[in-house]
């Protein structure tokens, strides 16, 4: 994103935050979502697909809500308003292929307008056959579950991704050859997919409250959450955008302050450092283990400041729009153990994890007829659950490997902790060793993230481990 | 919102829009870009660079092109604290071919004459790549300008024809974006250029201001970051593999620079900036280098030397640049056919490492003959 990006995206967020009250700031919020998501998708070698996938993207948040709305739900008529902006804006979009001045909201050219006008009848026709058969029904959340992480799966893996664009690429006659996973960039996908399996399951958990379509929309693709999070939960964002805004000298400079902050610490602070960032190229150069670990260190500030430096932004904007927005960062290089840090770092991410996955499966282990012993079910819940994440930034061994990294270190923080302590209650009358065995568990903490982000900057197993061998001198 | 929080806001926005414009007009009349170009990580965190900072392609190269004069030579080792008394400064002007284009640090001019460990009235001689990847004159005169404080005992100017012409010496970004200092150099050694020529950029107000200058602080910024590259990896630029060899077989053009056989006329070359540079340096003695060129056998290299040279025109050059070494004295070395065709890489003047090499014995011996002449 750049800066030009940004001023405008606040600038709209002024827009909506002072001017547009009640009703109107519901709409503001979905249409200037839904203009956003077709804006900031980057363009594709794919013909159309800078299009398609935004669209795709509501689509998919769309069939989402059917299968979780109750069949029995009243007034239906909000719901078909909402559907029909939406169909509008769509065409909207397309129409402006035809007015080069504004050509065009999307990075290239938008399809033909019949095109669209067909699909989105064709798909209606799909939702129709959802709404009738598949409201609230279990088997179906789940068949559309599976579709999304099966979604998700393709979009992660190269040799998938890049088989799906030669499929779009035969289909568009365009040269297969060419076919790569970038083509594929589907902006947001990865929130998106995490909003709604939250959604479809709480729907399956009876948690979910009674959502409109706006707002589900709304939700899943609020602009200045869409592309780096947080992930909010469905219930608290409803609450947030259902409460009187009135918007405040207060609010809005105190989302300036956090959009000026995340602007420095992106643009300044985790753009300069990313020159001098550990990197595959720069990895097998170096020719001291010193500045390697100098190297090392830079990519953890980076990718700190990096994703902090949006959440700052998302936070901002949301604060400007009367949406408070969960925190997703809490000084996590600072923390005395790991345990701590995964608290701290993409706290909504691994909130997620714990709700959706570790819990469930920790409790189906611990409910077994057999009996699992509790650390074998605390090691199995905290390796599985970080090589998911790990998997979750794309599936290639060196994710797989840094999720493991911090699931071992998470089991063995989590067995050494119980073990010390009843010995570490006596510290508490002791403030100065406290404090210095304090200083020394956050250097030591930072030092093992910081190992774990060799797996993930670079890209092949082996070069991390030859760059973690040279860090320590050997090789 | 109330009252009090609209007053409060318009004075905050006020208060806002008030220190914006003052700190971004203070900068105009401080003008602090050059104070901050001299303060370098440079020689004090991280070892100072063999050549100046220049790069097309930062991120692989570690290195980046800039403008900003101070800041450059504050990066290059020849910076690094006083002169030792045992030294014997020489300072190497000239283009891509001894700044090292393709060439990695050990493998440039500078360092071959370092390794040879010359001994001079008792001094080691030291040499100092101060060559920079544009071809112009009147741009090796602005660094000589700049770096004629560091006391050099011995300067080393490396000339080629394509160097040479009136009409490109105003061609280099560096010298568009140092107006002042170039017209500075034009008015006070007369030199046959136009101080008000249109490529000198001048800066009007809004430019001068920080938001104007925003990429020249961001470039002093990333030349300092760099830094930890250049210390860790000692690379300074994207050595490519895949490059072209310069073309052996060539137009049937005879034209150079817009100019007609059969004859170079003095009037279009600027010699007055060697002169220049002569009169510069004073006392302290200076080889002019007619450097080697690629000379390609293949389809009508009779009638061209190569890409860049027409026969006739290179021809009389060197006749010129022999005549006027001649009728002023200088030491001059015409060194156009001492490096074998097989040794450049990817264009008529940039050498391999061992066509540098070879260059480097020639000039070690003009560097030595300095004392036995």
């Amino acid at each position: 994103m750049s800066l030009t990006t940004l001023l405008i995206i606040i600038l709209v967020s002024i827009l909506i935050g002072f001017f547009a009250t009640g009703k109107w700031r519901s709409w503001g919020l979905l249409i200037a979502s839904i203009l956003f998501i077709y804006w900031l998708q980057p363009a594709s070698p794919v013909r159309h697909l800078d299009y398609w996938l935004p669209t795709s993207c509501i689509m998919l948040t769309i069939l989402s809500w059917i299968l979780t709305r109750k069949k029995e739900r009243g007034n239906l008529r909000p719901d078909i308003i909402t559907g029909l902006v939406i169909a509008s804006l769509m065409l909207l979009i397309s129409l402006t292929r035809y007015f080069d001045p504004i050509c065009c909201v999307t990075a290239t050219r938008p399809p033909e307008l019949y095109q669209i006008a067909i699909s989105i009848i064709s798909v209606s026709f799909i939702f129709l056959v959802f709404a009738y058969f598949g409201s609230g029904k279990v088997a179906w959340i789940f068949t559309g579950m599976s579709l999304i992480l099966l979604m998700f799966v393709i979009l992660k893996s190269e040799i998938l991704a890049r088989f799906i664009s030669q499929g779009l690429r035969s289909i568009n006659a365009q040269p297969v050859e060419l076919a790569s996973a970038n083509d594929l960039q589907w902006l947001g996908f990865s929130y998106v997919a995490f909003r709604l399996l939250h959604t479809l399951r709480d729907r399956v958990n009876g948690r979910l409250p009674e959502i409109s379509l706006q707002e589900y929309v709304t939700y899943v693709i609020f602009f200045p959450a869409f592309s780096a999070g947080p992930i909010d939960r469905i219930q608290h964002f409803t609450q947030e955008i259902r409460k009187t805004f009135k918007p405040s000298l207060q609010t809005t400079l105190q989302g300036g302050k956090r959009i000026l902050w995340g602007v420095f610490s992106k643009f300044v602070l985790a753009d300069g450092l990313a020159l001098i960032a550990l990197n595959n190229n720069n990895a097998g150069q170096v020719n001291s283990p010193g500045w390697l670990w100098v190297m090392l260190y830079a990519y953890a500030l980076r990718i700190f400041f990096d994703f902090a430096g949006y959440t700052h932004i998302a936070i901002g904007l949301g604060q400007i729009l009367g949406v408070q927005l969960p925190e997703n960062f809490d000084r996590p290089y600072l923390k005395r153990n790991i345990t701590l840090f995964w608290n701290s770092w993409h706290i909504t991410l691994a909130q997620w994890f714990r709700a959706y996955f570790f819990n469930p499966l920790t409790r189906t282990m611990r409910s077994s007829q057999h009996s699992i012993p509790l650390p074998l079910i605390i090691f199995i819940g905290q390796l599985s659950t970080f090589t998911l994440i790990g998997l979750w930034h794309g599936i290639s061994w060196n994710f797989a490997i840094w999720g493991a990294w911090h699931g071992v270190g998470l089991f063995v923080h989590n067995r050494w902790s119980n073990l010390i302590k009843p010995k570490t209650s006596a510290l508490d009358n002791h403030a100065n060793l406290n404090r210095l065995l304090g200083i020394g568990s956050t250097f030591l903490t930072f030092q093992y993230v910081s190992l774990g982000w060799v797996w993930f900057a670079l890209s092949y197993p082996v070069q991390s481990w030859h760059t973690f061998l040279k860090l320590f001198g050997i090789g | 919102m109330d009252l009090e929080q609209k007053v409060s806001l318009k004075y905050v926005v006020i208060k806002g829009i008030l220190l914006f414009f003052m700190i971004n007009f203070l900068f105009v009349p401080l003008d602090p870009i050059p104070a901050l170009g001299r303060l370098s990580a440079y020689n004090l965190i991280f070892p100072g660079r063999v050549r100046l900072p220049f790069g097309e392609n930062p991120s692989l190269a570690y290195n980046l092109s800039m403008n900003n004069l101070e800041a450059m030579l504050a990066s290059h080792e020849l910076c690094d604290g006083n002169k030792p008394l045992d030294e014997y400064r020489v300072l190497l002007l000239g283009d891509s071919s001894v700044w090292g284009y393709l060439l990695e640090p050990q493998n440039t001019l500078s360092a071959y004459l370092n390794k040879a460990n010359l001994r001079l009235d008792g001094k080691t001689v030291r040499a100092y790549n101060l060559g920079y990847p544009t071809l112009s004159l009147t741009k090796d005169l602005l660094i000589l300008h700049a770096a004629i404080q560091y006391k050099p005992d011995l300067v080393i100017w490396m000339i080629t024809l394509e160097s040479l012409p009136v009409t490109i010496q105003l061609d280099s970004p560096i010298l568009q974006n140092n107006a002042e200092l170039v017209r500075n150099l034009i008015t006070k050694f007369n030199l046959n250029l136009d101080p008000s020529d249109p490529r000198l950029f001048d800066r009007n107000i809004l430019q001068s201001t920080l938001f104007g200058r925003r990429r020249d602080l961001a470039d002093i910024l990333r030349l300092q970051l760099y830094g930890v590259m250049w210390a860790s990896t000692g690379i300074d630029q994207n050595y490519q593999a895949d490059y072209n060899p310069p073309q052996q077989n060539l137009d049937p053009d005879e034209t150079f620079h817009g100019l007609q056989p059969p004859i170079l006329n003095m009037q279009n070359l600027s010699i007055d900036v060697l002169q220049a540079g002569k009169q510069l340096i004073g006392d302290t003695p200076i080889i002019f280098v007619n450097e080697p060129i690629f000379i390609s056998h293949g389809e009508n290299s009779n009638i061209r030397y190569n890409f860049f040279y027409p026969r006739w025109a290179y021809d009389q050059y060197r006749q010129i640049f022999n005549e006027t070494c001649q009728n002023n004295g200088w030491i001059c070395l015409d060194e156009w056919n001492s490096v074998s065709s097989d040794q450049f890489t990817n264009s008529a003047i940039h050498m391999t490492p061992n066509g540098s090499q070879i260059l480097s014995t020639e000039l070690a011996n003009a560097i030595l003959a300095q004392v036995n002449p």
